[in-house]
């Protein structure tokens, strides 16, 4: 690693059910210029673009970046796009910050983004193949076993799942760019309909458009920027599908990705993390991932959420923008994350600030809980 | 007092309108699809064009060409049209304010129900077939959508591959074939190709149990495009008797509350006259009525 590397801007859409009024490129580059504006560069600027969004099935557009490739910017120049499921977003500004870090560009413009409304995931994520019964209903259908796994393992409270949806909604009111804004009480979260017992209506993300864009730079153009985020360890992490003894309660790929971002970083997650943004897109993941980013021990994470410990102003503020439980477009929600997590470094996150946040963590899974990406940033250059 | 008297009377008589040079011009134009607006001295633009605007000043006699496009600023549904009205069915009044204009025009407004009208939502022209040069060559307004429908349709063949069909193979005579991992013993059903240990396939196939342990489950309450099976319906992971990872099928033969971790369940087969190449030669597992495996046992299955 030769070089270091900064988010100077950020952009993003706003995030709703349909955004029927812009087309996919209309989407991007309503992202891309707030991102580019808030760092100051235009397109010319920009050397490389690195671009992320779910499998095409989500969207029914075959390689949409390439079809989009002057929509942003990209004539000319590098584009590369980045395959990692859910975690995409995630992975994708990873694999942006290394072109910087390793001194092959200097200023890289990262986006990812998905027009849910444009198909239905559920229908492209639930396949009826041929000699099997069509069992997949989803990815709440795949993820609903594991979390009643969950709660059996640690006994957990079964209210820490719907605390969490309270909190992140609560969030997601002082978030302009959430899709929703509700507010919502405990009793109204257990009161919605089970859609895959024992996940609630009320406890899932909602389906979104949208889309997120970043700047990044080396050390030479991030100098003179005013508040930059500064990348301190970044990982991905993957692990097998079908794999006897797995634990897909704990995924051992999330442990691994976790830990190489905290020694590359130098910091200690119980001790040096002021808050972090993690892909919470049922709310029984806040625990689990709690436990298995190691901020606690197994068993412990429910207790976290139960006790408010999560909420901005608590020990560890989790999902500050309300998260993936507030604003799902897929391909895009994994680098809100990381977004969102520069935004509480540099002081940019207004009405969701957390006090004084100097590091961050973003986060994000994707698959059947085996892809994770993640980074640390932080306000101060390393 | 006798009757008053009554008789049918029809007066009936054809006029003709001369529509002068702006209202004339408008009506021309609707013949070839044309739709003009026209400029008032203060700039404003009007559609219907009129020779004077609302404060009877002339207009300007400048014409602007107009999208057949606009938004609906109000309406009122006709659920049952009369016999004079313009259509059969029934329809919206609405005023719609065209693309670049700053008046309204008044015309009809197709849908099917008022549950499709909004204050606000964006309208086109839907111009009739045979023109006459008249207002009634816009046939009527329409919603308009700005989304172009895509559809996609792909063909495949699904080749299963070698391991795969020789599970599916064992369902035809109602047997469940696992693979031995060479570098652990552990036996994955089905069998994989590749282990995820060392890569080896696992070509030493064993028949594994059609019973074993419910580890977790979900009960599928959600309908969605292109669900085979109506839901509420519950599937889970199951660990077969002689197996080490969880295969996954559908629970049924009780109650959902009563459904739970580590329950023992069996294979509720079809009748083998109906068995064919496929998994679903199993319509599902039912508890065995064994007492229940101790989370320990299955713990690690999680």
């Amino acid at each position: 690693m030769s070089e270091r590397c900064a988010v100077i801007g950020i952009g993003q859409t706003e995030h709703r059910e349909s955004r029927k009024d812009v087309s996919l490129p209309g989407l991007l580059r309503e992202a891309l210029f707030r991102a580019l504006e808030d760092a100051g560069r235009t397109l010319a600027d920009m050397d490389a673009i690195v671009i992320g969004t779910a499998p095409d099935m989500f969207e029914g557009v075959m390689m949409p970046e390439l079809f989009m490739a002057d929509a942003l910017g990209a004539v000319g120049k590098p584009i590369f796009r980045v395959h990692t499921a859910g975690s995409v977003g995630g992975s994708t500004a990873v694999v942006a910050s290394h072109l910087i870090q390793h001194g092959v560009h200097e200023q890289v413009l990262t986006l990812a983004f998905e027009k849910q409304s444009e198909a239905n995931a559920m229908w492209a994520l639930s396949p009826a193949i041929p000699f099997q019964p069509q069992l997949v209903a989803g990815a709440g259908g795949y993820f609903a076993p594991l979390i009643r796994s969950y709660m059996a393992r640690h006994d957990a409270h079964p209210d820490a799942g719907p605390m969490v949806a309270v909190k992140d909604r609560e969030h997601g009111l002082l978030n302009p760019n959430a899709h929703l804004h509700l507010t919502q009480t405990l009793d109204e979260v257990k009161a919605a309909p089970m859609l895959w017992d024992p996940i609630r209506y009320s406890e899932t993300c909602p389906s979104s458009d949208g889309a997120v864009a970043m700047v990044l730079a080396n050390d030479k153009h991030a100098k003179g920027c005013k508040n930059p985020a500064w990348v301190l360890g970044t990982s991905v992490r993957t692990e097998r599908t079908f794999m006897a003894g797995r634990d897909q309660v704990n995924p051992g790929a999330g442990q691994l990705c976790a830990k190489d971002v905290y020694d590359q970083a130098g910091i200690d997650p119980r001790k040096d993390v002021d808050c972090a943004e993690i892909y919470v897109p049922f709310s029984w993941f806040e625990p689990m991932w709690l436990e298995n980013l190691g901020f606690c021990d197994p068993g412990e994470g429910w207790k976290w959420s139960m006790e408010g410990k999560t909420r901005i102003g608590g020990q560890l503020p989790l999902n500050m923008s309300g998260g993936v439980l507030c604003t799902n477009p897929i391909g895009a929600s994994g680098m809100i994350r990381f977004a969102e997590a520069a935004r509480q470094v540099r002081g940019t996150a207004a009405a969701h600030q957390v006090d004084g946040a100097k590091i961050a963590i973003g986060h994000a899974y994707g698959g059947g809980s085996q892809f994770f990406a993640m980074w640390a940033v932080g306000s101060k250059r390393p | 007092m006798t009757e008053a008297l009554t008789a049918p009377y029809v007066l009936e008589y054809t006029y003709r309108r001369s529509m002068g040079p702006v209202i004339g011009r408008f009506l021309e134009g609707l013949r070839y699809e044309i739709l003009e607006g026209v400029k008032t001295a203060d700039g404003r633009v009007l559609c219907p064009p009129q020779e004077y605007d609302e404060t009877g000043a002339p207009t300007t006699g400048e014409f602007v060409q107009l999208r057949p496009t606009g938004v609906l600023k109000s309406w009122t549904w006709v659920a049952e049209p009369r016999a004079n009205h313009p259509r059969k069915t029934p329809f919206a009044f609405a005023l719609v304010q065209i693309d670049g204009t700053d008046s309204c025009i008044t015309h009809i407004l197709d849908a099917k129900s008022p549950k499709e009208l909004e204050t606000g939502m964006r309208v086109r022209v839907r111009w009739a077939k045979e023109k006459r040069g008249t207002i009634q060559d816009i046939e009527c307004f329409e919603p308009s959508s700005p989304i172009l429908l895509g559809p996609v349709h792909l063909d495949f063949s699904v080749m299963p591959g070698v391991h795969q069909t020789a599970y599916l193979r064992g369902f035809e005579q109602g047997k469940i074939l696992g693979g031995k991992c060479k570098a652990t013993g552990k036996v994955y059903v089905p069998p994989r190709g590749a282990s995820p240990v060392d890569g080896q396939p696992m070509d030493e196939y064993v028949e594994v149990a059609d019973r074993g342990v419910l580890t977790t489950f979900t009960v599928v309450r959600i309908p969605f495009e292109g669900q085979k099976l109506t839901p509420p319906y519950c599937f889970g992971a199951i660990v077969l008797d002689g197996s080490d990872l969880p295969f996954y099928h559908l629970i049924s033969g009780v109650a959902y509350d009563e459904i739970r971790m580590g329950m023992r369940v069996k294979a509720k087969w079809k009748p083998r006259e109906e068995w064919e190449t496929s998994v679903e030669n199993i319509l599902y597992f039912e508890p065995t009525g064994e007492p229940d495996a101790p989370f320990e046992s299955y713990s690690e299955h999680l």
